[in-house]
This record gives C-alpha cells, sequence and structure tokens, in this order.
C-alpha cells in the first residue's frame, strides 16, 4: 500500500496533509511521553529543591538519593516483593490453568463441549458484581491471604476464546502421532501443545501479567495485613488518601535532608512502571494479535 | 465411530434391524466415550468448576438484593424484603446524583473518546514512513501499561495548585489565581475524560489498525487507477470497511455507559470532588464495603447490571437494522 503511494506523485494537497499528519503524531508522541519524562526528572532531583518547582527538562541537583530511599524503605520492599511473587505466580499458574481447560474445549470430540462453552458464554454476560464476589472471597477465607491473588484471577473465559482459536489451528497430524506413541490428553498438552503455542502463551502471559502487576484492588479491599500488600496498593493509600506524612516517617529514619514524602513517591511510581515499559515493546507483536483474534472471536 | 460400526455389524448379522439405539445404548455409548477422554474431561472440568464457584456462585448472591442480610446471618437465613431495598434506592437523593454522574461521564467518553480511535488509526495508517509508524504506535500502546494508581499519582502532582497545569494555565493567561484543581468538582469530569483519552488513545486503535490491514490491496489498486486520491480512498474505501468493527465496538460501548473506569476514579475523587466523582460504581462500594449495607448495594448493582443488559439488547437490535451488522 505504501510503495503504491510512493509511485505516484503526490498532488499539494497530499503533501500538506502528509506534513500535518506527521506533526499531529508527534504531537501525539510528545503529549504521551513528557508527563512519564517529568516524572522521571522530578525522581532524580534532590527532593528539597524540587519543591521550588520549575523541574520540566533535566534535574536541576541530580541525585539519586531518591531511590537509595526507596529501596531502603522496609514497606516498600515488602510490597514489592508481594507484587512480584503475585505477577510471577499468578501470571504462570493462570496461563498454565487457562491454557489447560481452553485446550480441552478447543478438541471437537470432547463430549459436552457445547455445554462447556454455554456456561463460560453466560459468564460473559451476568455477573454477580461486586458484593456478592466480596462475599463470596470472605466465605471461602481467601481475607488477608496471599492465595487472593492467585485462585480468584485462575482463569478467564476472553483468554479462553483467544486460546482455543489459537489451538483449533493447529495441525492435528501432531496430536495423533503423539497418541500413537501412548501418551494421554494431558501428556499431550503439556508436550506437544504448549511448545507449539508460544505466541498465544505470550500475549496471554502478558495481558495476565500487567493485571497482575497494576491491580490494586485486591489489596484494598481484601487485605488488611500490610506485610501482603502489593505495590500499587501502597501507592494508592499513598496517592488517594494522602497519607504522605506516614511515608516521610516511614523514609525519615534512614535518609538525609534531601528525600522528602512527594520526591519518594515519584521514584516509588518509576521503580513501579520501569519493568513492564522494558517487557511490552518485546512482545508487541504477540499482543495486537492476540488483541485481533479476541476482537473477532469476542 | 468404532462402536456403531460394530453395532452396525451385529445388526446385519442378527437380522433385527433397528432404528436408533435405546437409551441404555446411548447412555453405554456416552460412558466409554467419557471415560476414553476422562483426561481431557478433567482438564475441562476443572475450568467449570471455577466458573462455579467464581461466576455462579456471586450470581446465586444476588438474591441478597432481595433480602436484608447482614453479617450474624447466612444468605438463606436473612428475611425476604422484596423490592425495599431498589424502592430505597430510587428514593435516596444520592440517586440522581450518582446517574448524572456515571451517565454525563460516559456519554461525553463516548462522544468524544469513541471517535478519536479511529480518526487516530485512520492517521495513523496515512502516514508513509514505515519507521515512524511503528515508533508512533510502540509509544503510544505505553500509557496502557501504567497503572491508574501511577497516573493518578502523576495527576495529583500536575493538577495541584504547585503542579504544571497550574504553571501553563498561569503563564497562558487562562487563569489569574493558582487552584488544587482536583480540590473543585467542577473539573472532574474534564480530568477523567483526558486522563482516559491520554491512557487509551493509542491501545483502543489496536483494532481498528487491524480491521484496516485487513482490507484487500486489490480494492485501493482499482480506486487508484480510477483516479481516487487519498482522502478519497479514505472515505471511500477504508472507513467503509472497517464499520463493522465500528458498529461492535460501538454497541459494546452504548451498553457500558453505565459503567464508569472504577480504577481511575477511586483513585482521583476525594470529599472535595464528590459532587462530581459519586458515580454508581463509586456508590455500591461505599455503601457494600465501607459501610456494609450488602443488600443495599447489592440491589443497586443489580438494577446497574440489569438496565446494562437493555442497553446492550437496544443497541444490537438498533445496529442491525441500521447496519446489518451485529454482536449477536
Amino acid at each position: 500500500m505504501f510503495k503504491l503511494f510512493k509511485r505516484n506523485r503526490r498532488t499539494t494537497s497530499e503533501y500538506i496533509f502528509d506534513n500535518v499528519n506527521i506533526m499531529i503524531m508527534l504531537f501525539v508522541c510528545a503529549i504521551t511521553l513528557y508527563p512519564i519524562w517529568y516524572v522521571v526528572v522530578n525522581s532524580l532531583n534532590d527532593g528539597v529543591d524540587a519543591m521550588r518547582g520549575g523541574i520540566y527538562w533535566w534535574p536541576r541537583e541530580f541525585t539519586i538519593e531518591n531511590y537509595k530511599a526507596v529501596f531502603q524503605t522496609q514497606g516498600i520492599l515488602t510490597s514489592f516483593g508481594v507484587t512480584i511473587a503475585k505477577t510471577v505466580i499468578g501470571t504462570l499458574t493462570h496461563v498454565f490453568f487457562t491454557a489447560m481447560v481452553a485446550y480441552a474445549i478447543s478438541r471437537r470430540d470432547l463430549y459436552g463441549r457445547k455445554l462447556y462453552m454455554m456456561i463460560g458464554i453466560i459468564t460473559m454476560f451476568f455477573s454477580g458484581g461486586l458484593i456478592p464476589y466480596f462475599l463470596l472471597i470472605r466465605d471461602i477465607g481467601l481475607f488477608d491471604n496471599f492465595l487472593v491473588y492467585i485462585i480468584p484471577t485462575l482463569f478467564n473465559f476472553f483468554h479462553l476464546i483467544i486460546l482455543v482459536s489459537f489451538f483449533r489451528e493447529l495441525p492435528a497430524s501432531l496430536e495423533e502421532a503423539a497418541k500413537i506413541d501412548g501418551a494421554n490428553d494431558f501428556m499431550i498438552f503439556i508436550k506437544v501443545i504448549i511448545p507449539l503455542s508460544m505466541p498465544v502463551i505470550a500475549t496471554i502471559a502478558l495481558f495476565q501479567g500487567v493485571y497482575q502487576w497494576n491491580d490494586y484492588f485486591a489489596g484494598v479491599i481484601f487485605v488488611n495485613n500490610p506485610d501482603l500488600q502489593p505495590i500499587q496498593t501502597y501507592l494508592y493509600k499513598i496517592v488517594a488518601e494522602s497519607s504522605s506524612n506516614q511515608m516521610i516517617t516511614a523514609a525519615g529514619t534512614v535518609t538525609s535532608k534531601t528525600v522528602t514524602s512527594q520526591s519518594i513517591k515519584l521514584a516509588t511510581m518509576v521503580v513501579t512502571t520501569l519493568p513492564i515499559m522494558l517487557v511490552y515493546p518485546f512482545l508487541q507483536k504477540y499482543f495486537v494479535k492476540g488483541m485481533l483474534i479476541g476482537s473477532v472471536k469476542g | 465411530m468404532e462402536v456403531k460400526v460394530q453395532r452396525s455389524v451385529e445388526q446385519q448379522d442378527s437380522g433385527t434391524i433397528r432404528e436408533k439405539p435405546t437409551k441404555k445404548e446411548k447412555y453405554k455409548k456416552i460412558k466409554k466415550t467419557i471415560i476414553s477422554q476422562k483426561y481431557l474431561q478433567v482438564m475441562a472440568l476443572l475450568g467449570v468448576v471455577w466458573m462455579f464457584v467464581f461466576n455462579y456462585i456471586p450470581m446465586y448472591g444476588l438474591i441478597i438484593a432481595f433480602k436484608e442480610y447482614s453479617v450474624i446471618k447466612t444468605i438463606s437465613e436473612a428475611p425476604w424484603v422484596g423490592l425495599m431495598q431498589f424502592k430505597e434506592f430510587l428514593q435516596d437523593d444520592n440517586f440522581w446524583i450518582v446517574l448524572k454522574n456515571t451517565l454525563g461521564i460516559s456519554l461525553i467518553k463516548l462522544l468524544i473518546g469513541f471517535p478519536l480511535p479511529i480518526i487516530f488509526a485512520l492517521l495513523l495508517n496515512e502516514l508513509t514512513s514505515l519507521k515512524l509508524k511503528k515508533a508512533v504506535q510502540t509509544i503510544s500502546y505505553l500509557p496502557h501499561f501504567i497503572s491508574w494508581v501511577v497516573l493518578g499519582g502523576i495527576l495529583t502532582t500536575w493538577l495541584a495548585d504547585i503542579g504544571v497545569i497550574n504553571d501553563i494555565l498561569l503563564g497562558l493567561g487562562v487563569i489569574s489565581e493558582r487552584t488544587n484543581f482536583l480540590a473543585e468538582p467542577d473539573n472532574f469530569w474534564t480530568i477523567i475524560i483526558l486522563s482516559d483519552i491520554w491512557k487509551e488513545l493509542g491501545w483502543s486503535a489496536i483494532i481498528y489498525l487491524a480491521a484496516i490491514a485487513g482490507v484487500s490491496t486489490e480494492l485501493y489498486e482499482s480506486a487508484t487507477i480510477d483516479g481516487a486520491n487519498r482522502f478519497q480512498k479514505m472515505w471511500y474505501i477504508t472507513l467503509p470497511s472497517i464499520r463493522p468493527t465500528i458498529t461492535i465496538l460501538f454497541i459494546l460501548a452504548v451498553s457500558g455507559v453505565l459503567n464508569s473506569n472504577f480504577d481511575q476514579i477511586l483513585i482521583l475523587r476525594n470529599s472535595l470532588n464528590e459532587s462530581a466523582s459519586n458515580v454508581i460504581d463509586i456508590y455500591v462500594y461505599q455503601m457494600g464495603i465501607q459501610n456494609a449495607r450488602y443488600s443495599y448495594a447489592t440491589a443497586v448493582g443489580l438494577l446497574k447490571a440489569i438496565i446494562a443488559f437493555i442497553l446492550l439488547l437496544s443497541a444490537n437490535k438498533i445496529t442491525k437494522k441500521l447496519s446489518g451488522t451485529s454482536l449477536f
């Protein structure tokens, strides 16, 4: 398509359009990136100095004290630990469990397949809503329990649809070959299907990983124990409940006079966001595909 | 398959021809199939059990909307109260506030936030440099991966009276004195809508970009031969080709007008902007979880879900009539 346009000489109006379009796109990029840049720059500036404001493009008094303070504050470290644990365990178990169910349902010979699909489709349109869900979690003893991050997120029917449509495209001959070798369906799933499905598994892992990393609500309503609080919940409490004072006292014991609650907050925000920023560009081609399948089938 | 063949052979041998297998035979056959695929059945049923617990038990839990449930009793022990909870909500002063905020935010989002990703995708597609296109895409997806908590942190910093937004507006002479924007209800909707666009513009465009990529190049080629310019191609080929995608996303958007972005509003609301930030989802959270009025909050949530479902069906029906495309 692009070559096609290039072969033709552009008219004046097209020439103007192209340049205006490039400018619009650069503007969108600038608006997107600048707030992030602002946070990074301010987090690298002396906290007390930053209170004067006016740091827009570059740190005025460069320092990494804020980051030191982040990694020396016990509450923050514990919360990072919880977030890493819930993201790794939660994503691996989610992908494995959802893919396992999806593989069974993708098999056309599965007895009761239509019924199982129907049970799932109903959940896409109807749900109990927040309160009955809250009561369920309370009644099954997941309050103040690390498993509240894992078990209720083990399965997702939208992800199942993406996985099923991928599994359907796989050549059946490989499964049959494994069957002749005496493998049962579960072993086929482990040894044949999973290795062949890495692109779609990467997509689902990215979706779920981002969800696990970014979710703060479960930590707000189901968890009181600060040792089980993920970093996003920790940040939520600082941002929404403006309990910044708590942060100063926590950090005050370990740092010099250059760090403020605001500067630690910004540094924590950067550390919280960085891992995802580093990962997603490499998975881009996978999740674009995943979004497409999800939208077509959903 | 094997079973069937065997039986037909037997039937021919014995000379008794039966049209249909008896119930017993059918049952036997099913049993055999299930046993032969026991691993698959267990794998699928684990998912069904999960859905039963985490989707269907909460659906059963909806009956507390018609009861007066409290912590000391179980759901089945709680006394029935009929539609009392619903009536209470409809008569509450908060009903109109909550409805106004929910619909107000959603409708403006629909009006501005819905077409923008389409325009963005169309413009992105017109970029002649593939490298630039790729770079813009990658950058525009970035905010989607930032959590609402972190974005909330950025916004509270920027919108504070010593923040960047005040600096800019003062510099431009739009305002004459510094204000904390999040402390004023008047600004809340604007903040919610703009920050949502900032976060999701690029991500929402993915689906449209994929749809555009699927348009046959032959259409463009023949249009070129016919002398169509790029704007004509955009208008007469690209846009009509992605209309089904637009329609389906529109149906979903309409059925979601009673949803607000809970994560977003929860982090940006405070007691000062309450009159503009109290939406249905936040109200359910406050009443149900913070005030432990479980039955009342469930009733509010259920009412919302029922209206949303009716909206979905109507939007689906209307678009089916108008454009022939529908969700189901």
